[in-house]
């Protein structure tokens, strides 16, 4: 049976019926890194610091060196990240069971109210309200908050003021029901973190990250176009490297997306 | 327009950048003492221990009473110009591009008499001369002598340009204009007349608020700079590398730790980035540029200046990681000042205490505001030294170093 999935899996992507839609952004030098006050540790942007290129260290060879923190650009937060999963089995990248590394994934678009308001806040209601159009959130699976952010760059994507980040995220109750009442896999964004610019401020602080990983779940942020996936139906390659004892990781996070049918 | 000095004018495409020659370099190992006190802008001459009489040039036993014990000692800059000659003609490679060459014997009022480069402002024999000890470009202390009272753009005077890196007519860049630093010294560049002045900022996304006052300021641009990204800072070097005749790095990461804090390495890892391999970016990026342009007209590659704590000469307990990176780059600085003597650039390290800035909020006075240490940096370039040391803590630091290394290191942090 397997293999008949898996052959009509691979016709339907040579054929183009199933799409790869490609959810990561560039890891680039100038890539906004999550801003922690001064005096704390901070994570390391992506570095690249060339070994050779066809030249006296390396004549027929290209490559480089590369550094970055856990938490660069398109990333993946395992339940060891928060203090609240610190406990659990399999919390960290290199133990994280390879079944969750795919799941399917609920899109909520709530990019115009992300444009009319930077700190926009995904609560029950606009979960309901979804729900209402696309049915209930199945049990393991990923929910993608679409806000376009993604398509913002620099100062604008950071959005950072005197007071902080303002990007959205969830509210606190929100994420408790995605997490608590639907069972979700994880929950991504398309901002620097899971959570919004604003949500230290919460209580509990940084709700998102308090309860997905606290429930052994997870987080994707940074991600891309979240326009190109349809509200249900796209499978999620999540994958992240696999880092002895590691809280997260860079990664590229695929989808795979059914062509509707015309006829 | 000689009078006022030639204005900096695109250059024809079609003629050859002239190559950096040096003045002729050699020099005793005693006569390096003239070098010291040119580094620091100093009018030191041997004097006798026994008899009490000046010496000069630099020697091994005193002319007058043959004592051994001849240490350099601050002597009083004046004298007396004798008689004059303005060399035409030189088979001297470096010299042969500064002809005339205006030259004179001076009577010391110390005591010597000695060949010094004459500034065209300079009366003729009888006249009385302000004397001074300089770093020529092959790095060597030369003495020159200017008249006693200044006159109308007397930084234009050729002989003198070559002795000094003044900012007129040049193009600086300050490579991290979030630095406290970098604002007043952008402000004190464009009085000292320089054409353009490039401001690296690193993080666009993160607010820059100075960015308003920068803009504000005659001849400023900001450009994206980096140095923790090899890309970013070579990036920058391929657009303006060749328009970079004054390169100030600014760059620095002070926080305060202990050596036994948890995860340390981390930010002293981060402070060395910055600074340390920092510095090295930049040099690899706008070293070899600079280098070759050191001989490129009126207004060519002249200074490197690096802005370090003082504390790089002696550790402070309370900012030893900041001590520790300024230690290397210290290091770093003299390994870049011998590469760069080869086209004729100077490298200058100013030496500064705490700054009154946030980061040393804690720590008591005294404190030396941004703005003095970015004066002292412009009047370095202007009087052409090598080492500078400002406010109350670098120059207590700096005597007592040349005193008794030993009870700097155990005295600090007390």
């Amino acid at each position: 049976m397997s293999g008949y999935i898996l052959g009509a899996l691979a016709a339907a992507l040579a054929h183009g019926s199933v799409r790869v839609v490609d959810l990561t952004l560039t890891l680039s030098p100038d890539f906004p890194t999550i801003v922690m006050p001064p005096e704390l540790g901070q994570s390391a942007p992506f570095r690249m610091e060339r070994i050779s290129h066809y030249d006296v260290k390396g004549p027929a060879w290209y490559w480089n060196n590369i550094s970055f923190g856990e938490h660069t650009g398109t990333h993946f937060d395992a339940p060891i990240h928060w203090f609240t999963g610190r406990d659990l089995p399999l919390n960290s990248v290199d133990t994280l069971p390879p079944a969750d590394m795919i799941g399917p994934a609920c899109v909520i678009d709530c990019s115009k109210q992300a444009d009319e308001d930077a700190d926009f806040l995904l609560g029950i209601d606009h979960i309901l309200a979804w729900e209402q159009v696309h049915g209930r959130i199945p049990q393991r699976s990923w929910v993608l908050l679409r806000t376009d952010w993604s398509k913002k760059s620099g100062a604008a994507y950071a959005n950072l003021q005197s007071d902080g980040a303002h990007t959205p995220g969830p509210e606190v109750e929100g994420i408790r029901f995605l997490v608590e009442e639907r069972g979700i896999l994880g929950f991504g964004t398309e901002t620097i973190g899971t959570d919004a610019g604003q949500a230290g401020h919460f209580s509990p602080p940084y709700p998102a990250h308090h309860y997905l990983h606290g429930n052994g779940r997870y987080g994707l942020q940074c991600l891309a176009n979240l326009d190109l996936l349809p509200p249900t139906g796209a499978l999620i390659f999540a994958a992240p490297l696999k880092i002895q004892n590691g809280s997260g990781s860079p990664l590229r996070v695929l989808a795979l997306v059914q062509e509707r049918s015309t006829g | 327009m000689t009078e006022h000095g030639p204005k900096r004018h695109a250059k024809n495409p079609l003629q050859r950048t002239r190559l950096p020659l040096l003045p002729p370099s050699a020099r005793s190992r005693r006569a390096h003492g003239l070098t010291l006190a040119a580094a620091s802008g100093r009018f030191m001459l041997q004097c006798c221990a026994e008899c009490g009489r000046y010496a000069y040039p630099a020697r091994d036993a005193c002319p007058h009473c043959l004592s051994e014990d001849l240490p350099f000692r601050d002597a009083p800059p004046r004298g007396e110009l004798l008689s004059e000659t303005t060399i035409q003609v030189t088979s001297d490679p470096y010299f042969r591009d500064h002809m005339p060459f205006r030259s004179g014997l001076v009577k010391l009022d110390c005591g010597p008499v000695a060949v010094v480069g004459l500034h065209r402002a300079c009366g003729g024999p009888g006249s009385q001369l302000e004397l001074s000890l300089q770093i020529d470009r092959a790095g060597q202390a030369v003495l020159f002598a200017k008249p006693l009272l200044e006159t109308p753009d007397m930084e234009n005077d050729p002989q003198w340009r070559e002795l000094t890196a003044h900012p007129k007519d040049r193009r600086v860049l300050i490579s991290d204009g979030r630095s406290p630093v970098a604002l007043p010294l952008a402000k004190a560049l464009a009085r000292a007349g320089a054409s353009k002045i490039f401001v690296g900022v690193f993080d666009r996304w993160k607010p820059f608020e100075t960015e308003v006052a920068f803009d504000a300021i005659d001849g400023v641009e900001c450009v994206d700079l980096d140095l923790t990204s090899e890309r970013s800072v070579q990036d920058l070097a391929r657009d303006i590398g060749a328009k970079v005749e004054i390169l100030v790095n600014t760059a620095d990461h002070v926080r305060p730790s202990h050596l036994f804090d948890a995860g340390l390495t981390n930010s002293a890892r981060e402070a060395m980035d910055v600074t340390v391999m920092g510095l090295m970016r930049l040099a690899q990026a706008f070293g070899p540029i600079m280098r070759v342009r050191g001989a490129d007209g009126f207004a060519g590659a002249v200074a490197w200046v690096n802005v370090l704590s003082v504390h790089g000469l002696s550790s402070q307990p309370k900012f030893g990681v900041q001590s520790a990176a300024h230690a290397a780059c210290l290091s770093l600085s003299h390994w870049l000042r011998g590469e760069l003597r080869q086209g004729g650039i100077r490298v200058i390290n100013s030496f500064c205490g705490p700054l009154d800035t946030e980061w040393y909020q804690t720590v008591p006075p005294p404190k030396v505001d941004p703005r003095s240490l970015a004066d002292a940096i412009v009047d370095g370039l202007i009087r052409g030294l090598e080492d500078i040391y400002v406010g109350d803590v670098a120059k207590d630091i700096e005597a007592r170093l040349f005193d008794n290394p030993k009870a700097v290191e155990r005295e600090a942090g007390r």
